[in-house]
């Protein structure tokens, strides 16, 4: 049987062997860190593990349902796939890094109000990837979201009230 | 006591309660918990789809630095199930692996990476067995050499039922016209976007905490404690939110008695979380039916006579399949008027991942063949689908031939405004080719009649405490799988007591605080938790009543709860504020707390199988699906979707038409593309989410929702389901928009290309039945056994 987690787990160690830790320093949510860790660390890993960051969710480990997005330096990645030593003096963003003192972004109040939440665990990713999307593009299209969007997996909504949601948030003033 | 005249909460398009948190990325999920000194743990899963294990040593991995247990099928010998009747599985194999991806063995170490390396360090000693990976396979093997279990009594068939309701051979003997069809619904997986995840730790002081990602943490309690052989109050589960289940989650599973396991013997938190992989072998999905169907009507295209025969493919173990092969033939006679009726079923043993509950349990598959069928016999007759149907649908306050209660019933409504706004009229048999329209229409019930296990206690409890700040807490064993059980308990409670939703406080799904509530499954909980939270909250009024009525000198009958104050309805503004009543009634009667309970309607049927198909309400459904079919490529793309979804009264209307369309999502994954599928050798084609394809933004069409109140006598508020029963339709309408667009019929699903370009070829060959001998029928009539009582 095929046992992709096991193998990565022995090849890992193996390249681990003998490797000398990692160090960088990197801003996560605004704040700077200074990290050390074993080279294979990936940023999910550093998130959820390390920092207790655990809004940025696992879904998959294997890039391929987008629950893990952040925002590096602006453009959305998978934490999952990306390592954490080639991160430094990057600018991460996750999803508890985006409410304002206090206050929610206009994406995620117009996620709350849309419905556009249902077990939300693709929630702060696709929240995340549309925060990219409205950053370079203002006033998308429906086509437009569909198309930032479709590396964000959601078994429960259907998309259609999430769409409508970044609609709504690319309206507010 | 007044009953309020205007709504103020139901029905409004507010927030759900656990929104906020999830938005910013607060909520708490079960791989979310970081337990100090927490270890991690990982299962040893078979390669062979079917072996005797004749031996396991974990000496080897034992001698790892950091591997703190091992354990395996010795150390947990109990079998459990979620049917008391059919319990047939080990958290570890003791004698045999019945599915490649059975678990064998447990490791817990101090890091997860440590505990995936030392399942390679565990010898296990395999007697290769050849696997039963078929529906005909199971059939065939009747040796008792070939057997994948021992307890049932024919080999490798977990289940045959047979029933038969009212004249079956005079409805087939006065029809004009009888078709028969062939069909197959093939499998497929809930996929949850959140893995599998269960934290278990066995405290000092000999208690037993469990989280995990579940959607019956009363059943889980339940196994448990017969598992580990703990008495019950010892043990606390806690259902952290889930994310997404589908009914996915409602087993009790191996990997959560694994880690109360390692736990009691480590002494430490122990956690599980599940790859993505190992969710395609954990499964419980969709089960594959192959089905044969026949109806007989007059040449008006009346109704006679229907019969089923189904045949389910159900895995390795039983899950949910004795209930699961009752539903494949429950609920057909719930659309249209049926007067003669007949059901046989069979559930197999084979060398899979167990099939079990995923939306719409068991009555999509036949509706998909019930609704071809509806629309081949237009075809035939000449006659528009939709005026088909409309001649002959259920009523409001009838029975069905096999005895089942409708209450309310607005599926005449459903047709009539989906046909509406699809354009119906001006689009059947009208598009040109290659672009297609088609209909369908289902029932589906709201809450199951019965408990998993035989008992009289009420299937769902509610207790709430009034605080002297006027706050509300609520307790209630309900389960937030995200489709908003939490918020309707506040609804409900802000809506008796005229207060704002923010001031109450929500305390679910742990056994050691909440009253027990059956678990998030068969579509039972708004009108389980919403009906037993308004009984709590009625004993709670009459003693605010009492307090407000001597405060203000008002006679208790005319005071209201309104806007946050208990106030005079003939005078508002006499009143005082619910704080202040709270205060003035706490000072009169104690301490402030009461209880609500809710039991479904008695069962109307009594014969074995009767508790499957019953439900305190049914809720109806309509999908009209129009798409492009290419007849190059046959490629699909679905352009709209129209569904109108009976759901007694909205509860709250943007989370219906949520749950609506987020049923209508999944439909068409499976219609299209989802399906679990194996190779030769029994192993999983496409365990990764990368390969089974699911609708993404880009394959996810406009979907149209239009809900239909009719105001359930049973339902709080008049409120029915809304999870499921929007599923069901959309199946067969996208098999029948096909036809539309292309000519050809597809009895099966998904409805790949492959399967268009076969069926334009003239290739695509009619589904095969298995030959099998079915028992003798049981015929019952309705007022046999338990009277029936309409309802008014």
């Amino acid at each position: 049987m095929k046992r992709p987690k096991r193998r990565a787990a022995r090849r890992r160690a193996v390249l681990e062997k003998g490797q000398p830790l990692r160090r960088i320093e990197v801003t996560i949510n605004g704040e700077e860190f200074d990290l050390t860790f074993k080279p294979a660390r990936t940023l999910l890993e550093l998130l959820r593990d390390d920092l207790d960051l655990t809004g940025t969710k696992e879904g998959c480990d294997g890039g391929e349902c987008g629950a893990c997005t952040v925002l590096i330096d602006d453009e959305p990645r998978l934490a999952c796939l990306t390592l954490a030593a080639t991160l430094r003096g990057k600018k991460i963003l996750t999803i508890e890094g985006l409410a304002k003192d206090g206050r929610l972004h206009p994406l995620q109040r117009a996620f709350l109000e849309k419905g556009a939440v249902q077990c939300g665990y693709c929630t702060p990713g696709v929240i995340l990837s549309a925060k990219a999307l409205l950053d370079s593009n203002p006033a998308p299209t429906e086509e437009d979201i569909k198309k930032a969007l479709a590396g964000n997996l959601c078994r429960c909504t259907g998309y259609q009230k999430i769409i409508s949601a970044v609609l709504e948030a690319a309206a507010a003033p | 006591m007044t009953r309020k005249k205007t709504l103020s909460v139901i029905g409004k398009p507010l927030r759900k309660v656990d929104a906020m948190a999830k938005c910013a990325g607060e909520t708490v999920y079960a791989d979310d918990l970081n337990l100090p000194r927490m270890i991690y743990a990982k299962l040893l899963r078979s390669p062979h789809p079917h072996a005797r294990v004749l031996g396991v040593n974990a000496a080897r991995a034992l001698t790892l630095d950091g591997v703190c247990a091992v354990i395996t099928g010795q150390d947990l010998p109990e079998k459990f199930g979620i049917m008391p009747s059919t319990e047939d599985e080990e958290a570890l194999a003791v004698d045999k692996v019945r599915y490649a991806g059975d678990p064998v063995a447990a490791v817990a170490a101090i890091s997860e990476s440590l505990a995936e390396q030392a399942l390679g360090y565990i010898d296990v000693e395999y007697e290769v067995l050849k696997p039963i990976l078929s529906i005909e396979e199971a059939l065939a093997s009747t040796e008792e050499s070939q057997r994948i279990h021992t307890w049932n009594r024919r080999a490798n068939v977990q289940k045959a039922v047979s029933l038969e309701f009212g004249d079956i051979e005079g409805g087939f003997a006065r029809s004009d016209h009888i078709f028969e069809g062939t069909f197959f619904y093939q499998g497929n997986t809930h996929l949850p976007m959140e893995q599998y995840c269960a934290v278990g730790f066995y405290g000092p002081d000999d208690k037993l905490t469990l989280w995990s990602s579940t959607q019956t943490p009363h059943y889980l309690h339940r196994a448990l404690a017969k598992v580990l052989k703990l008495p019950a109050s010892r043990i606390r589960v806690i259902a952290t939110p889930v994310g997404g289940g589908f009914g996915g989650k409602s087993d009790p599973f191996s990997h959560e008695i694994c880690a109360a396991k390692l736990s009691m013997i480590t002494r430490r938190p122990v956690k599980f979380t599940l790859s993505r992989e190992e969710c395609f072998y954990v499964h419980r999905g969709r089960h594959p039916v192959k089905m044969w169907a026949k109806t007989g009507v007059k040449s008006d295209g009346t109704i006679q006579a229907m019969q089923y025969k189904t045949f389910l493919d159900g895995g390795g173990y039983s899950s949910y399949g004795l209930a699961s092969v009752y539903y494949t033939g429950a609920l057909q006679t719930v659309t249209y008027k049926v007067p003669a009726y007949k059901f046989e079923g069979v559930r197999v043993f084979t060398n899979k991942p167990p099939c079990g509950p995923k939306r719409g349990h068991g009555t999509p598959q036949p509706r998909f063949a019930e609704e071809i069928q509806m629309d081949e016999i237009a075809e035939k007759l000449g006659i528009d689908p939709l005026d088909l149907r409309l001649k002959q649908l259920v009523e409001a306050n009838s029975v069905t031939i096999n005895g089942l209660q409708i209450s309310s019933c607005g599926l005449r409504e459903c047709i009539e405004k989906v046909a509406e706004r699809a354009e119906w009229k001006k689009k059947f048999r009208k598009l040109p080719f290659g672009h297609g329209i088609g209909f369908a229409a289902s029932a589906y019930i709201t809450g199951a009649g019965l408990p998993i296990y035989r008992n009289d206690m009420p299937h769902s409890g509610v207790q709430i405490k009034l605080d002297r700040s006027g706050g509300v807490t609520v307790f209630c064993g309900s389960t937030d799988i995200g489709q908003g059980s939490d918020s309707i308990l506040v609804y409900a409670i802000a809506e008796e007591f005229g207060i704002d939703p923010v001031d109450i406080r929500v305390v679910t799904a742990d056994t050691d605080l909440t009253p027990v509530d059956l678990g998030s499954y068969s579509s039972r909980v708004t009108i389980m938790t919403g009906n037993a939270a308004i009984q709590a909250c009625g004993k709670l009024k009459l003693m605010l009543l009492e307090a407000a009525s001597e405060a203000l000198e008002v006679p208790a009958d005319d005071l209201e709860f309104a806007e946050g104050q208990v106030r005079s309805a003939s005078l508002p503004q006499r009143g005082i504020g619910f704080a202040e009543c709270v205060v003035k009634a706490e000072g009169k009667h104690g301490t402030l707390g009461a209880t609500g309970s809710y039991w479904p309607p008695k069962n109307p049927r009594e014969f074995k199988g009767s508790g499957v198909g019953p439900t305190p309400a049914y809720t109806f459904s309509t999908a009209i699906v129009e798409l492009h079919c290419d007849g190059e490529t046959g490629e699909i793309k679905i352009d709209k979707v129209w569904i109108a979804h009976d759901c007694g009264r909205a509860f709250n209307p943007l989370l219906v038409e949520g749950q609506t369309e987020g049923s209508v999502y999944m439909a068409l994954g499976e219609a299209l593309m989802e399906e679990q599928i194996f190779r030769k050798n029994g192993l999983h084609k496409i365990p990764s989410i990368l390969e089974y394809k699911s609708p993404t933004t880009l394959e996810t069409p406009e979907i149209e929702t239009i809900l239909v109140e009719t105001i359930d006598p049973e339902g709080p508020y008049g409120a029915k389901e809304a999870g499921q029963g929007p599923l069901l339709p959309v199946v067969p309408a996208v098999s029948n928009a096909v036809y539309d667009a292309i000519g050809v019929r597809i009895h099966e699903v998904p409805i790949t290309p492959d399967k268009i370009l076969r069926a334009l070829e003239g290739r695509l060959k009619a589904v095969s039945i298995p030959k099998f001998d079915f028992p003798a029928p049981l015929k019952w009539q309705p007022g046999q056994g338990v009277q029936v009582e309409q309802k008014s």
